[in-house]
């Protein structure tokens, strides 16, 4: 083919190859440096016994049938996981959604409604969680005082395994402002006439969503979902700061911390990777760990991009 | 003028039957209510968005003995509390170290992510979308999953372990969020603008920084403002790269360690609490529409 190429167009043929590698470079090397090689690493790790202190010894499924088998944190972390891909990402999507459904209801000071509803998102996760470990403490919390007031039961939220994970999703509900934000351009986008057309066949409000809201903002559901699983494969610092600061312990001192306070009920995948490497200096098994994790990541994330291929169209 | 206000239901109409005014008062008092009651649901939500801020803000100025009792209106206003937090030994040094990783690694991450967007979106070659669907897969990675090879290359081979930079440095090698949000902006541009600029004798870069950058603005806007945050909340790479020195310390991860030293003390952790959400905020309240672009971008677009 490049035979019958004429020379000068193969020269500007050349230079745009080149123009087009400049570009890219800073991608190239920061793909391949602190992508591809940290990747074969942990693969290469897994099988090897190593602790930062000794040369990586070769263990062959060791580590792997430690962490599958007897390592006592794995399996209560991936159903702490599960759990929270049920719970939190369903009600994320739902409050999400219902309070951007809100917003385009409102006509006067949307605005304020507006920054309100999203302030709480940009929150820095560390700050928000102590702020709700002690909005929701058993003893002074003032959440407590006022359920206490009305009459209603008062959990232990974060001391309470059967309460830290709701007391979690509260916390993650409560930073809803991004999901908010792409219902609320989503159903803006829905036409007019089909709801007006729906209002001549006499449809309820109910049967509008349902037959006309619903159809058209089922992508943008499909993609906060996916996208919420995701996020929830990644969740860490809420997690861990929450059972740090609940448990009582005693900051960054380098005092051991028994990850998942209380009783393993706020353990999360990524925190077992730190546990192992960086608390137990078995870097072997949290590689392990760290290819779960990938493996979980990327199935996901090729489920988003299969269903929305618009990730990769390039309109031209 | 004075006439001018009247409103079209206002004028009495030829024949009109009881039975009209009726079904027309019902209408509007049917608007009405739905009016008050998405009005009422606004403020119940705004309500569950809005109070823990302010649980929060009143226990930051309370007193040491009230804070540990179950009142929610601070009886003495202590402001004292926030300057106690920022002569706490450490917490400028967690503010300095905060701000550069923040501003430095935002300049380096838009320096570094707008070239190769550009390529993406306006080149045309061959695996660009190859390349595309791997920064989409790595955007999509938790941090973890290669950390302990990173952590072993900075700390044994780099020796910058208790330092920031292992986290700055990887900035300035393009953020694949970055890449993608400005790409789906640049999309948006009409080729005959690169065109145009080409014909009239630009070079590429020159076509990028004089014609391109002042278009995209409001993108590199909310690329600068998620990067920031991003840096400014990160919990995560401090943790494994600063925590053996309290000097390099950021506000987020400082902030922990703060709760451990004044345990019962619930007002100053608060205190400390709303001096690390404040800047946020500020930056927010002054950036707002440029932010919401930014999320809309991202999920709607494509």
């Amino acid at each position: 083919m490049s035979a019958t190429v004429h020379p000068l167009l193969r020269a500007k043929r050349r230079k745009a190859a080149l123009r087009n590698l400049a570009f890219l470079s800073p991608w190239i090397i920061g793909f391949s440096v602190f992508f591809v090689y940290p990747l074969v690493s942990t693969v290469y790790f897994s099988f090897m016994h190593y602790t930062g202190f000794n040369d990586p010894t070769w263990t062959g499924g060791k580590n792997w049938s430690y962490v599958f088998t007897e390592y006592p944190l794995f399996w209560p972390a991936l159903r702490n996981t599960l759990w929270l891909v049920v719970v939190m990402v369903t009600l994320r999507v739902v409050f999400g959604l219902g309070i951007g459904l809100l917003i385009t209801k409102i006509k006067t000071g949307a605005g304020l409604f507006r920054t309100a509803f999203y302030l709480p998102y940009l929150a820095p996760p560390v700050a928000a969680t102590m702020a709700f470990v002690f909005l929701l403490n058993p003893g002074t919390g003032p959440v407590n005082h006022i359920l206490g007031g009305i009459g209603i039961p008062t959990p232990g939220w974060f001391t309470d395994p059967n309460w830290s994970k709701p007391a979690l999703t509260i916390l993650a509900v409560w930073g809803i402002g991004d999901l908010m934000v792409i219902f609320m351009a989503a159903l803006l986008d829905v036409p007019k006439e089909q709801y007006e057309a729906a209002e001549l066949d006499g449809a309820g409000s109910w049967t509008r969503f349902r037959y006309v809201t619903l159809p058209n903002i089922s992508p943008i559901v499909m993609f906060a979902v996916v996208t919420g699983v995701i996020q929830t494969m990644q969740y860490y610092t809420q997690p861990l700061v929450a059972g740090k600061v609940a448990s009582g312990i005693i900051g960054n001192s380098g005092q051991q911390f028994e990850p998942g306070y209380p009783d393993k009920s706020t353990l999360t995948l990524p925190q077992l990777v730190y546990n192992l490497g960086f608390q137990r200096f078995d870097y072997g098994s949290a590689c392990v760990i760290a290819l779960v994790l990938f493996a979980l990541a990327m199935a996901f994330t090729t489920l988003l991009m299969r269903r929305r291929s618009g990730f990769l169209s390039a309109e031209d | 003028m004075t006439q001018a206000t009247l409103h079209p239901s206002d004028i009495p109409v030829q024949g009109t039957t009881r039975v009209d005014a009726r079904a027309r008062r019902t209408a509007q008092r049917r608007r009405a209510l739905h009016w008050v009651a998405v009005h009422s649901l606004g403020i119940a939500a705004a309500a569950f968005f809005v109070l823990p801020f302010v649980f929060v803000f009143l226990t930051s100025v309370m007193s040491d003995n009230q804070a540990l009792t179950r009142d929610l209106w601070p009886h003495t206003w202590q402001w004292s509390n926030f300057r106690t937090v920022w002569d706490t030994p450490g917490f400028l040094t967690w503010w300095r170290n905060t701000l550069l990783y923040a501003v430095g690694g935002t300049v380096l991450t838009i320096v570094s992510s707008l070239p190769v967007a550009y390529a993406l979106a306006k080149f045309r070659f061959r695996g660009r979308n190859v390349i595309m669907m791997l920064v989409i897969s790595t955007m999509m990675l938790p941090p973890q999953v290669i950390i302990i090879p990173m952590y072993l290359f900075w700390a044994k081979q780099m020796h910058m372990d208790g330092t920031l930079w292992p986290l700055i440095i990887p900035m300035a090698f393009g953020d694949a969020f970055s890449i993608f949000l400005l790409r789906q902006f640049l999309l948006t541009i009409p080729k005959e603008y690169t065109e145009a600029a080409t014909v009239d004798g630009c070079g590429e870069v020159r076509t990028l920084l004089t014609v391109i950058l002042p278009m995209i603005r409001p993108a590199i806007a909310a690329v600068a403002l998620f990067q920031f945050f991003y840096c400014w909340n990160d919990y995560f790479g401090p943790q494994i790269y600063a925590s053996s020195n309290p000097a390099a310390w950021t506000l987020s991860y400082g902030l922990e360690s703060f709760k451990g030293a004044h345990h019962t003390n619930w007002n100053l952790t608060m205190a400390a609490t709303v001096l690390v959400m404040a800047p946020v905020i500020l930056v927010f309240f002054f950036a707002q529409k440029a932010f919401i672009e930014g999320v809309t971008l991202t999920g709607v677009k494509g």
